[in-house]
């Protein structure tokens, strides 16, 4: 089986269109942010779709808005402008709110990490991860390829509350393709491995199999993990699994040491009193207005295939 | 006078004097934007404006009010007790420990819709929820009450040309126009020259009153409530910062400014 890539977009609007035809409670607001399947649900469902224009405060309020008046929302924008623009509205009328209202609103950011490769850091995101899941009952979630990012759906529309999804902008090779992860899990075990792991999120999920391939021709296994629900997985679980190594690897599309997936498996570590070694790849922190390709790019900022390559041996060889 | 005029009257100068006797309590509340507001959530509660039930505060068929200045809202803390959201006993343990009556209202009090205390985000949330009612067939109406130096906060542009764009006539935005912020008068911070002409620009359907004449109040609301021109709806209530107080009726710093204790039990008693 050989499954042709999707968008992580296209897919996940594909099951909301054919759930809007009778779940007559979903409501799609945009901010004047499209794709090609997008103009189905707002040429099939006119009274429930929404472009507020490009006003990503407006978008957010709208939503609030609308849940509380019962319906299941999906918002739907650019990643950096989603989260960032709009935060103090996501913190008072999505977060707080949804404390003691029932609400479901499903944020949607396309464009995570470098994947609008050549339009700069306004466009581009790598502070997502660290501020959303500051919001302690936002679940954040972050899928690697099209499969794993339409079964989010049934994640979106079965429990109520905040969500993020963070979402790839490029079309990337499939990874599932024998199904989709377990959602209740939040991380998926790809690979077992020796000594090290490599617990990698979205786009980074691809670099960490190049990287435990290039490891695995020079005699090192490897572990590879997915975790794709970075704020709500089964964190007992994922320790079960990380308990044999004696070191792990982060791979995330987003500043190093700024409180990203680097954090917060520091924290599980350290709250379980274990002596494993963490070795953390992430952007370097600082903003950069090269041009180039995303691998040029990732290379650049110290998320490319050859340094993490490099990195890792090095963390490999001092443990 | 008719028995209502007396009744609306007596009920806001209630009001008042509860706002000051919780302030004289509790000083960490803000009481001079909550002072100005009056009049206008005594319109709408006691003047047959809002349909709601103090035993099921979230009732579907209830109208939505939005208090999105929720700093100057502590008046509302004696109509909600008087109406029966919560017993009147409440109103002695403001911003005391184990109260849920905090210095700014929190969506935990009964009958608060939303959180209040950070500005400009209670109009954008009304507009949504108006946007829903319309879609769900809903004929119930949403009411927000904003202060003229909330609407500095640019998302409230949003949700005006959002509004107007919808043809929203379900939405009514009632403007507390003290005109005064935190550091002085609005209109030597950044001016809003006419409200009602900038609002009307932005295609809605706007009236203003004097904001301390409940009875106008009430005959404004009713009117803004019953009609449905395809426009969303804005009152502008003209009124007076610390209304009612010596020393803080209209002073540019009003808003943080304490009366002294002595002042209070002095006005409390005048006006007995």
């Amino acid at each position: 089986m050989n499954t042709k890539p999707r968008a992580m977009r296209d897919v996940l609007l594909d099951r909301i269109w054919r759930a809007m035809a009778d779940d007559k409670t979903i409501f799609f607001v945009t901010a004047d942010f499209g794709s090609p399947v997008l103009d189905r649900i707002r040429a099939d469902f006119p009274l429930r779709f929404v472009n507020v224009g490009i006003a990503e405060q407006n978008l957010i309020n709208i939503s609030a808005g609308l849940a509380l008046e019962g319906y299941t929302v999906f918002a739907y924008a650019i990643a950096p402008f989603i989260t960032m623009r709009c935060f103090e509205q996501i913190r008072v009328s999505l977060a707080l709110l949804s404390e003691v209202r029932p609400m479901n609103v499903n944020l949607i950011g396309v464009g995570a990490g470098y994947s609008y490769v050549v339009s700069g850091p306004t466009h581009q995101c790598y502070e997502d991860i660290t501020l959303m899941r500051a919001l302690p009952n936002c679940r954040v979630m972050s899928p690697s390829d099209h499969v794993s990012a339409g079964s989010l759906f049934d994640r979106c529309v079965g429990s109520k509350g905040l969500k993020y999804l963070r979402f790839d902008a490029q079309l990337l090779p499939v990874i599932y393709e024998a199904g989709p992860p377990d959602l209740e899990l939040g991380f998926h075990v790809h690979r077992k491995g020796e000594r090290i792991c490599l617990v990698a999120t979205g786009y980074m999920l691809h670099t960490a199999f190049k990287v435990a391939d290039a490891l695995s021709e020079v005699g090192y296994s490897v572990g590879v993990i997915d975790l794709f629900d970075i704020s709500h997985f089964a964190s007992g679980s994922l320790l079960e699994e990380l308990a044999s190594y004696a070191g792990i690897v982060t791979l995330e599309e987003g500043f190093r040491g700024r409180g990203g997936i680097d954090a917060m498996m520091f924290e599980l570590i350290a709250r379980n009193n274990m002596t494993t070694r963490i070795h953390n790849v992430g952007v370097e922190g600082a903003y950069r207005f090269e041009i180039g390709s995303r691998e040029e790019l990732h290379e650049q900022v110290g998320i490319g295939q050859g340094v993490v390559l490099a990195s890792v041996k090095k963390f490999i060889q001092s443990i | 006078m008719t028995a209502n005029t007396i009744d609306l009257r007596e009920k806001s100068h209630w009001v008042w004097r509860e706002t000051l006797a919780i302030h004289r309590r509790a000083p960490e509340t803000r009481v001079a934007s909550s002072l100005s507001v009056i009049d206008i959530f005594v319109a709408l509660y006691y003047g047959g404006v809002l349909r709601f039930d103090p035993l099921q505060p979230l009732n579907e068929e209830r109208d939505r009010c939005v208090i999105s200045k929720g700093h100057g809202s502590i008046c509302m803390y004696p109509i909600l007790a008087d109406l029966g959201y919560f017993a009147l006993s409440e109103l002695q343990r403001v911003c005391h420990a184990g109260s849920f009556l905090g210095g700014i209202p929190d969506p935990v009090i009964p009958g608060y819709e939303t959180v209040n205390g950070s500005l400009g985000h209670g109009l954008g949330v009304s507009t949504g929820m108006a946007l829903g009612l319309k879609n769900k067939g809903s004929d119930r109406s949403v009411f927000v009450v904003v202060g003229d130096g909330e609407l500095h906060e640019g998302a409230n542009w949003e949700a005006i040309m959002f509004a107007s764009q919808h043809k929203l006539d379900n939405l009514n935005l009632i403007v507390d126009n003290n005109q005064i912020s935190m550091l002085g008068y609005t209109d030597d911070i950044v001016s809003h020259n006419s409200l009602l002409d900038r609002l009307s620009a932005f295609g809605w359907d706007c009236v203003e009153v004097d904001g301390h004449d409940v009875v106008q109040v009430q005959a404004a609301l009713l009117k803004m409530k019953s009609s449905s021109l395809g426009k969303p709806k804005a009152l502008i209530a003209k009124t007076l910062k610390g209304h009612g107080v010596p020393g803080l009726e209209n002073a540019p710093l009003s808003h943080i400014l304490n009366p002294k204790p002595e002042l209070i039990d002095s006005l409390l008693e005048q006006k007995l």
